[in-house]
């Protein structure tokens, strides 16, 4: 809806504007090679990437495949794959 | 009773803020602009204008001030002048996008470099397309008068877009005429208190500002063209309201000696008072437009007025570098093409950086359009 100057009223509507479609890579983690450093945690620049019954997981809804994590992985378990739909 | 008072196109300006209850005023100095906000300062000081006001660290800063403050639901005011405004240039498409009825003075000054204090009009012809309603003024009467009505167009409903008013630097502002100044209580009954469509208030929190994709854009593009098109339905009316309260007659443009003109100089700001003068020194069917209102373009007035005329010169103190001509020349050119009568029109670029414009370049152009040789002339 176009509203005069683009005001939301309605709080916290970011939330639902899934961001992760502007991705084309995604990142595929490999639990085998990760030692859960959290490496990938603190340099997304989405807060996308979070921790799950000991495991790291990505929020595929706000990731924006920017490939950040899969570079300073230290043990390389970040793979970017190219996302077919 | 309506005060009558000798004063600089400035103080004229300052009058009208006062007069506009305006509330909060964020403003940097630059000449020819300064002492519009000297006095407005001077008014706070004394009592005699409740407003707040922010002095910043530069004209990027007063544009974002005021619009923080019109988002807040305040009357606001800045005043600037040519790197000023180009200073301002990024926070400009932000007010007119966010739909803030922010009225700004302009003291038209010529762009560096070189570096010029002295008045040409390149600095908001430069801002044309940043969806901010544009006024230029001939005399200081017109200073206060288009100032009042700038805040009335602007915050009216379905417009919400933010306003220039420009006056020539020097020519206007550092000039002393004889201007009537309404009372108060007139002026408020003529213009509300603000009653904006959105508050941003901690109380009643909301997102103003967000992220408009590819999706929806365009949308808000187009909402920005269609209040400018209503605006002009809205400044024909605010004119008229103006008039009957205040008995000065304005609208888009101004004809002077157009009944039987052959020749029309088309023109905005002061410089049309030398042209009134020499048309009123000849006896030759020479016409004037004045354009009041530039951004809405008065298309349907310039067609109606201009269309039957022989020969129309387009006098203006700004160039496009690269086009080789002045805006209001392209302009005008752009919106006959579809028209199947149509004038001769020749553009005349004048009185750039301060150049005098004086009764002989006007004769000069009068000459060009007799026996047009030339699509554009530069003059001085």
């Amino acid at each position: 809806m176009i509203t005069i100057g683009g005001h939301i009223r309605e709080i916290g509507s970011t939330e639902k504007y899934k961001t992760g479609g502007w991705r084309t890579f995604y990142p595929e983690i490999d639990h085998k090679k990760c030692i859960m450093c959290g490496t990938c945690w603190i340099f997304c620049p989405d807060a996308s990437i979070y921790r799950e019954k000991g495991k790291m997981k990505v929020d595929l809804d706000f990731c924006k495949g920017c490939g950040i994590c899969a570079n300073e992985c230290p043990t390389g378990a970040i793979k970017m794959v190219l996302e077919e739909k | 009773m309506v005060r009558r008072d000798v004063i600089h196109g400035s103080r004229a300006l300052a009058e009208a803020v006062k007069l506009c209850d305006v509330n909060v005023i964020a403003a940097y100095p630059i000449t020819p602009q300064t002492h519009i906000v000297e006095d407005i300062a001077r008014f706070i000081a004394n009592g005699e204008l409740n407003a707040e006001y922010i002095r910043v660290e530069s004209e990027h800063s007063a544009m974002s001030a005021c619009i923080g403050a019109s988002a807040a639901g305040a009357r606001t005011f800045t005043a600037t002048s040519s790197q000023g405004l180009a200073l301002m240039y990024e926070m400009l498409f932000v007010a007119s996008g966010l739909r803030l009825p922010i009225v700004m003075a302009n003291a038209n000054r010529a762009m560096s470099s070189p570096i010029n204090i002295w008045n040409d009009q390149q600095d908001s012809i430069s801002i044309r397309d940043c969806g901010w309603l544009q006024f230029y003024c001939e005399t200081n009467q017109e200073v206060l008068d288009l100032t009042i009505q700038a805040y009335k167009i602007s915050e009216s409903e379905g417009v919400h877009l933010p306003s220039i008013v420009c006056l020539d630097g020097y020519v206007l502002t550092h000039t002393i005429e004889p201007v009537e100044i309404p009372e108060k209580e007139d002026v408020r009954s003529f213009l509300p208190p603000y009653s904006p469509p959105f508050i941003l208030d901690p109380a009643t929190p909301m997102t103003l500002g967000p992220l408009g994709d590819p999706s929806v854009y365009m949308e808000f593009r187009i909402a920005q063209q269609k209040a400018m098109e209503k605006a002009y339905e809205t400044i024909r009316k605010v004119n008229r309201e103006f008039e009957k309260k205040f008995g000065r007659k304005y609208g888009l443009i101004e004809k002077y000696n157009m009944e039987d003109a052959e020749i029309a100089i088309v023109t905005l700001g002061s410089v049309a008072g030398t042209i009134k003068e020499f048309i009123d020194s000849t006896n030759e069917k020479i016409g004037l437009v004045k354009i009041w209102c530039y951004r809405p373009f008065p298309r349907e007035e310039l067609i109606q007025t201009l269309r039957d005329v022989n020969t129309v010169a387009v006098v203006e103190k700004d160039v496009s570098i690269g086009l080789g001509e002045g805006a209001v020349f392209s302009e005008l050119k752009g919106i006959f093409y579809s028209e199947d009568v149509r004038p001769k029109i020749i553009g005349a670029i004048v009185g750039l950086g301060g150049r005098d414009v004086a009764n002989q370049h006007i004769s000069r152009i009068i000459e060009e359009c007799k026996n047009p040789k030339h699509e554009v002339i530069w003059v001085g």
